[in-house]
């Protein structure tokens, strides 16, 4: 037997915890590691569901999380170093090369 | 093979408060290197408990993925970008507020959870390994092809915007410095 709400209680804890994380940190890498653990709450949920309900389409949809979350990582760890190079910060607040 | 029920019980709780606490970690801790260490014992926690809910596929995909590739990734881009090892101070102000906040959203969904009626008695038979491939291939197979592209467009794009310019080592030759 799967027990469900307590996945789904600490999947819920784990998006609470990524949310606080997004919305203190300030290095820009520091947000990403913030919302893979968002994604990871995300993939808990369906796999726990998926399992509960005996339906293969919850592990499937885990699976294209994760793959969406290999291609956030790559471009947005891309997108960092790029932002450094160029304006030679990763602090998301000190990125206001647009500021007129 | 289902393992003892006290055992799965035990290794449920052991997994639920390692999750929990190296999560925290991960968003108070200065040092970026040790967070994302810490981010790695999330997904290998995240991992087990794939694996005590019986999807053993994506326990093993979660590992090689997140594990081998993506904190990889994100250890090299630290390296990478910042120079000293704690460069990261925040203003003291703004944590409290964020705090209640996520809070206030965990309650919500909490809540939200109490309120969904037991399914244990739906739960048929078990999802294997043969039903999640043929649904990948058959009800799911357009999705699985337009993640596949998503996924080569995405890797182009993070090569072309990561490679530097100026090395000159692409295709198009470097300005005439003549």
């Amino acid at each position: 037997m799967i027990p469900l709400k307590f996945l789904l209680l600490l999947s819920s804890a784990l998006f609470a915890i990524g949310v606080f994380g997004v919305l203190t940190r300030r290095n820009a890498i520091a947000i990403l590691l913030s919302i893979e653990l968002i994604l990871n709450a995300a993939s808990l949920n369906f796999v726990a569901l998926g399992q509960a309900l005996g339906h293969p389409q919850g592990q499937a949809f885990a699976l294209f999380v994760i793959a969406l979350a290999a291609c956030e990582a790559a471009v947005g760890l891309a997108i960092v170093l790029g932002l450094y190079r160029t304006a030679n910060t990763v602090l998301a607040d000190q990125m206001n090369l647009l500021r007129g | 093979m289902q393992p003892p029920i006290v055992l799965a019980k035990a290794g449920l709780w052991f997994l639920g408060a390692l999750v929990i606490a190296s999560a925290i970690l991960v968003v108070t801790l200065d040092n970026l290197f040790r967070a994302a260490l810490s981010l790695g014992l999330v997904l290998v926690g995240v991992a087990g408990l794939f694996l005590l809910v019986g999807a053993e596929f994506l326990a093993f995909v979660q590992v090689l993925i997140y594990v081998g590739a993506i904190l990889t990734l994100v250890v090299f881009a630290i390296m990478l970008t910042t120079p000293r090892p704690s460069a990261e101070r925040r203003g003291a102000g703004r944590r409290w507020p964020a705090a209640v906040a996520s809070l206030a959203l965990f309650a919500l969904l909490a809540c939200v959870v109490a309120a969904i009626p037991t399914l244990t008695a739906v739960g048929g038979a078990p999802v294997s390994l043969q039903d999640l491939g043929r649904e990948l291939i058959t009800t799911l197979v357009l999705p699985f092809e337009v993640i596949s592209v998503v996924f080569v467009a995405a890797m182009v794009g993070a090569i072309a915007v990561a490679a530097s310019p100026r090395q000159g080592r692409g295709p198009t030759p470097p300005t005439a410095s003549s």
